[in-house]
């Protein structure tokens, strides 16, 4: 009788497709894990940011770029331009080219310009609802939903890095929730951070914004940071800024 | 001696309306105005984006700091027993609610979600100096009104000066708190220095006691009471040291700021490469709003002129404007120095001293503010007993001899 034994080698050849199945599962799916490691370990939505984590940006200056392509990335992502009716004066940014002469030498150059989100932050010590808030992981941003636009955070910022909506607003961005009477600012593309994506002012930046966990000595930014001499703006104020500057 | 008594006063008269009904009216136009910038958004004002803080946020703050010196002349009496001062009280406390009041509605008024006060009230910051200023303010208004009630109600009598006393040291941590608005500010060169909590309070001194005076003498003469040279003098008097001390701390500001070369930037500014805001404070703040007081107030051509203690306090207040516009506005609208050193320029007003110009809604909202607060003094003494029926030198003076 034949049956048992063809029973027998039914049960090991599906064994085998099985494990052989999980096998090849595995051999496609590990190389993913490790370019998920490698962008930046995009965490799961319900999991809060954690004090492991510190994101910081890191800005070479002296490398040729368009930094206005930093600008308007970061306004096409967040949705920024349409106040329309607001005075230039009276306009949101995130973030700006600034373009900085020696008074002296008459040396001059240009760079961008954003919430330089400290570890320190004036505005989140001002702000009397807690609307602008500081994450675990050092990004700070502002609670749209708390905001009652007083100002006051404006008013602290030592970089003008905080708008205040001026106008009606229309056509959002379902990830950045923006509205009249609310300040808002550079929040280091918090949602794509989360993602496991990077700022959109640096994905264009071309490689002269580099941005990373300078928590994590083995990330890219803390490498740099170590190897060559960097500064914040209004370092006196003793703020330690997560991003930082070469060149200025 | 004659001897004191207090009595509403008689509020029938067809001036007694249309005062009610002007400043109701006032009000009316100026919540329209609020309306009008929180439906539209702040783009139909002058602020923006380096002046944040505009014409609303002079009217409110003035009328906070002169909110807590009104209370002054019901302190000395109540702390500091100076029983000449006792009979003016009274009204001290009953316009020091009004003027916190008053500022409060503006400041309220102006925020970008006003919808969202709830929160305010409920969420707090511990670390943000706003936090306190409203537990500060709406404490300062519990607090003067249990003082009032200890003042209006015989057997509370005994109490006034245990709370005139808690009446005085919150006033000076509120106002102090208000300076702390601004000094707590390391981002900005006009801010950064402790002496803007000290300032506010001493300006408060001045700032209340000027629309104190004018107060008085407008509920005494519209009602047509005596009020004697006595007590108007004794008040006279200490509203000059007032003047001179706000002088003094100026001086000092603007001296220690010139002394080293981080901050004489800031004190140029201000004192000649301002533009307007050099103007308004040589020629209001100083000139007008010091000076040209000081010489009413100690010159003998003007001794027991009424109109001109009357000028004397409006230009103290109009100087107190001024004053309060170029630390506020002068303060926001220079650029703040990224990069010491270096001239900075970007598409966002960077390194431009930023231009603002108050607009008309502004204007309205600040003048509802002053309408508020004169609308609950002027319903007050009608209803209640806040005003001596005299205060000619026979009450008023302990040292009368007939």
């Amino acid at each position: 009788m034949t049956t048992s034994n063809q029973n027998k080698n039914a049960d090991q050849s599906r064994r085998n497709f099985i494990t052989g199945s999980f096998a090849a599962a595995g051999v496609a799916v590990a190389p993913g894990i490790f370019l998920i490691q490698t962008a930046g370990a995009s965490k799961p939505l319900d999991q809060e940011a954690s004090k492991k984590n510190r994101w910081g940006i890191l800005i070479d200056t002296s490398k040729e770029v368009d930094w206005d392509k930093c600008v308007e990335a970061c306004n096409n992502e967040h949705g920024l331009e349409n106040d329309k009716i607001s005075r230039p004066d009276q306009k949101t940014q995130y973030i700006r080219v600034v373009e900085v002469t020696n008074k002296t030498t008459g040396y001059s150059k240009q760079l961008p310009v954003m919430c330089q989100h400290c570890e320190h932050p004036p505005c989140v010590d001002v702000c009397p609802t807690g609307a602008s808030m500081k994450r675990e992981d050092g990004i700070v941003l502002v609670d749209r939903h708390r905001c009652i636009g007083c100002r006051y955070c404006m008013m602290a910022c030592p970089y003008k890095a905080r708008s205040f909506v001026h106008e009606t607003l229309k056509d959002q961005r379902e990830a950045t929730p923006r509205g009249k009477g609310c300040v808002e600012s550079c929040n280091m593309c918090v949602g794509r951070v989360d993602a496991g994506l990077q700022p959109a002012c640096v994905e264009v930046s071309n490689g002269a914004m580099v941005f990373g966990d300078l928590n994590d000595p083995e990330s890219e930014i803390s490498k740099l940071l170590k190897k060559q001499n960097t500064k914040q703006i209004r370092a006196d104020l003793k703020l330690n800024t997560g991003v930082r500057y070469k060149g200025i | 001696m004659k001897k004191l008594h207090y009595l509403e006063i008689k509020g029938e008269s067809a001036g007694f309306y249309g005062l009610l009904a002007g400043l109701i009216g006032i009000i009316l136009i100026g919540l329209g105005a609020s309306y009008y910038m929180e439906h539209n958004g702040h783009w139909v004002t002058g602020m923006n984006n380096q002046v944040i803080w505009g014409m609303p946020h002079v009217f409110a703050i003035f009328l906070i700091v002169a909110a807590s010196g009104a209370l002054n002349v019901a302190s000395i009496s109540s702390a500091f027993d100076k029983k000449v001062y006792k009979p003016l009280a009274r009204l001290s406390g009953l316009l020091a609610i009004a003027l916190l009041v008053g500022g409060l509605a503006v400041l309220l008024l102006d925020l970008g979600r006003p919808d969202r006060l709830i929160i305010a009230m409920t969420i707090f910051n511990f670390k943000s100096i706003f936090t306190w200023n409203i537990f500060l303010y709406t404490g300062f208004i519990g607090i003067v009104a249990l003082y009032l009630w200890t003042m209006l109600d015989r057997p509370y009598n005994h109490l006034t000066k245990p709370m005139g006393i808690a009446a005085f040291i919150w006033r000076l941590i509120l106002t102090a708190g208000t300076g702390s608005i601004f000094g707590f500010l390391i981002a900005r060169e006009a801010y950064d220095t402790a002496i803007l909590a000290p300032m506010f309070i001493i300006m408060s001194f001045s700032f209340g006691l000027a629309f104190y005076l004018l107060v008085l003498l407008a509920s005494y003469k519209y009602t047509e009471r005596k009020l004697g040279d006595y007590i108007v003098n004794r008040l006279k008097n200490l509203f000059g040291v007032f003047i001179a001390a706000v002088l003094f701390m100026v001086v000092i500001y603007h001296v220690t700021f010139l002394y080293s070369s981080e901050h004489q930037d800031i004190s140029a500014f201000i004192l000649a490469k301002g533009g307007v805001y050099t103007g308004l404070f040589w020629f209001v703040q100083i000139l007008l709003g010091s000076i040209v007081p000081l010489i009413i107030i100690y010159s003998p051509t003007f001794n027991n002129n009424r109109s001109m203690l009357v000028l004397a306090a409006s230009l103290v207040i109009l100087g107190g404007f001024a004053q309060l516009y170029v630390i506020i506005i002068g303060g926001q609208a220079y650029p703040i120095d990224l990069f010491p050193g270096y001239t900075v320029t970007s598409a966002f007003s960077d390194g431009i001293v930023a231009p603002y110009t108050p607009s008309l809604p502004e204007f309205l909202l600040g003048f509802a503010g002053v309408a508020i607060t004169l609308f609950m003094v002027t319903f007050a003494i009608r209803l209640l007993r806040f005003l001596p029926e005299s205060l000619e030198d026979e009450i008023a003076n302990p040292h009368y001899a007939d």
